[in-house]
């Protein structure tokens, strides 16, 4: 999988919780076009009118937080969400999201300071995060989440080690 | 070396190099591995996508349809259908649903599978209720569980702790709930982010399991990975009861290093209510007094317990739940549901007006059974208020133990319990 993502950015707040990126009602469904329809239902409705394929998303403290619905995860990359740039995420969010090859980039200065609206550039190779002059640096991954994300997902991951 | 935390000591106990520092990454064999209707199908797909055939070991597996159960509708039905077929498929005998099951976290301890130093892995956040039987419980999402079913192992992190010091008995209507609301009010909603919660001190040993329980369930609400109480007498016997095999309770070493300390004075909390939309805005329930209600909703994997039914029945007793207000009483899982029904507790709750329902995670989560309409509010003794958490968005949640949410049923409003407990019952 490519290691860069391209878009327009979405600014949401802090504790953006999965109930609200993915309302509990709705969790009965699995196939993504289905849950992508209602991502961010529960804060912004008018989101999903407004998202574009390859959209990052800058958010603030503890993104994720709450139930640990993977659909949340889903509904997002179903809406378009290549990348999320975090002041913080809540550990169970940044996992599902690794695992589904969603990279969650923590960086709280680029975070709080993308433009809304405007195209901005993140690249795992570096952890770079830019938009027009502006340049930031995020938290470096760890191994085993870079070779989760490099494999393009758990699942990838957990097939190559099968049949090794 | 320094000395270890009880969540380093379990940790390492399940490494294979029984190794577990904090902030290293490490793997960790879990002894059960636990999914439900909502997170079980995505996991079982992801199973067969990962190119497995057969999960790890099939006994240390617990499947249970608490979330859309019974069923509401088709697209429910399938997912528990999706479920059962898997443990079908694979000799799965811990498969539950209505009528023998429950909430996954209760009935996970019922079942005897969680006692000192067991490790869950669960495809639910609240599956850090297992600590407090002495155990981790850790939440994860449907893929990582899927890795789980397949390798019987994955990797993570290993948390820093934070110790929370409880000292002090509790007074009158202060319950578990009061505690776990107090601790998160304090440290914020990721105040234990990358770290576990480990509850211990003197006040430990007067906190009956069911309030315990209540406490290590809204640790994530903390933003905590995981929590654990210190094992103690009361944790012993309590195993033999549940028929868990004896195993010596994990107590940390004098010097464990935390990253941080709390004190909790019992004797100093009052009821608490947090207030929405977040678990982390609890107040003294005297300061929300007159706040109205329509719906009042007791049940969930925190307090669906006897310990809650005892105190709803308390308060309902010879009342009334006031006109225009509902009350959906939903027991944890269907052994509770019999045993309040042999106490007598459940006809106190429906002559008062109470609906009561079959276990289920049911209104919760804002799945059925209780969905709050536009501009309506709730108390509930549930873990979570987001905004739409239990329906529609505009609809609001407050939450609190279970005697104060029944003294809301009777009073229509939010009020201390002690006042209605004082006021004059009707004639029998």
């Amino acid at each position: 999988m490519s290691l860069t993502f391209q878009g327009r950015v979405h600014r949401f707040g802090d504790e953006v919780n999965t109930d609200v990126i993915l309302p509990g009602r709705y969790l009965a469904l699995r196939k993504p076009e289905e849950l992508g329809k209602h991502c961010m239902e529960g804060i912004d409705p008018d989101f999903i009118h407004r998202v574009q394929p390859g959209d990052i998303l800058a958010v603030g403290r503890n993104f994720g937080c709450g139930s640990s619905r993977e659909h949340a995860v889903i509904a997002l990359k179903a809406a378009g969400v290549s990348a999320i740039v975090a002041v913080s995420a809540a550990r169970i969010f940044f996992r599902n999201a690794v695992n589904l090859g969603l990279p969650v980039i923590l960086c709280p200065e680029a975070a709080t300071s993308l433009r809304e609206g405007e195209e901005a550039r993140v690249a795992l190779e570096d952890m770079s995060v830019t938009q027009g002059d502006a340049a930031w640096r995020g938290l470096a991954l760890g191994d085993e989440v870079r070779a989760i994300l490099a494999a393009g997902g758990l699942v990838p991951r957990v097939r190559q080690a099968l049949a090794a | 070396m320094t000395g270890q935390t009880i969540t380093q000591k379990i940790l390492a106990a399940h490494t294979e190099d029984g190794r577990a520092e904090p902030g290293s990454i490490v793997t960790i064999r879990p002894d059960v591995v636990l999914l439900n209707d909502v997170s079980g199908p995505l996991a079982f797909e992801q199973f067969e996508a990962m190119g497995a055939t057969r999960p790890f070991d099939p006994a240390r597996i617990v499947l249970v349809a608490d979330h859309f159960a019974p069923a509401p509708d088709v697209t429910a039905a399938g997912a528990i259908a999706m479920t059962r077929a898997f443990a079908q498929r694979h000799g799965i005998e811990h498969f539950y649903e209505p009528g023998r099951g429950g909430i996954e976290h209760t009935l996970l301890a019922e079942l005897g599978m969680v006692g000192h130093g067991t490790i869950v892995f669960g495809a639910d956040s609240h599956t850090c209720t297992a600590g407090a039987f002495n155990a981790l419980g850790i939440g994860f999402g449907s893929t990582d569980l899927a890795g789980a079913l397949v390798m019987g192992q994955l990797w993570m992190r290993v948390p820093d702790s934070i110790r929370v010091e409880l000292v002090g008995t509790p007074g009158p209507y202060v319950s578990g709930k009061d505690i776990i609301l107090e601790l998160i009010r304090r440290i914020g909603s990721d105040g234990a982010a990358d770290a576990a919660l480990e509850f211990g001190g003197p006040g430990v040993a007067g906190l009956p399991m069911d309030a315990r329980m209540a406490v290590a369930n809204m640790a994530v609400e903390g933003g905590a990975d995981t929590c654990v109480f210190e094992g103690d007498t009361l944790s012993t016997t309590d195993m033999a009861l549940r028929g868990v095999p004896t195993a010596p309770a994990v107590l940390a070493d004098a010097d464990a290093v935390y990253r941080e300390r709390i004190v909790i004075d019992l004797s100093a909390l009052s009821p608490m209510v947090a207030r929405p939309p977040s678990p982390a805005s609890g107040v003294p329930v005297g300061q929300l007094r007159g706040q109205r209600v329509d719906q009042v909703y007791v049940g969930n994997c925190s307090n669906g317990t006897m310990t809650d039914l005892r105190q709803v029945a308390d308060i309902l007793r010879g009342r009334q739940v006031a006109p225009g207000v509902r009350m959906v009483v939903v027991p944890a899982t269907q052994k509770i549901w019999r045993q309040a029904l042999a106490e007598g507790l459940l006809d106190v709750m429906a002559a008062a007006g109470a609906a009561i329902s079959t276990p289920t995670c049911g209104a919760c989560f804002g799945g059925h059974m209780g969905i709050l309409a536009a501009g309506e509010t709730a108390i509930a003794t549930t873990n979570r208020n987001y905004r739409g958490r239990m329906g529609h968005p505009d609809s609001q949640v407050f939450l609190a133990n279970a005697w104060v949410a029944a003294a809301a049923a009777v009073a229509g409003e939010i009020v201390p319990p002690d006042e209605i407990a004082q006021t004059a019952k009707a004639a029998a």
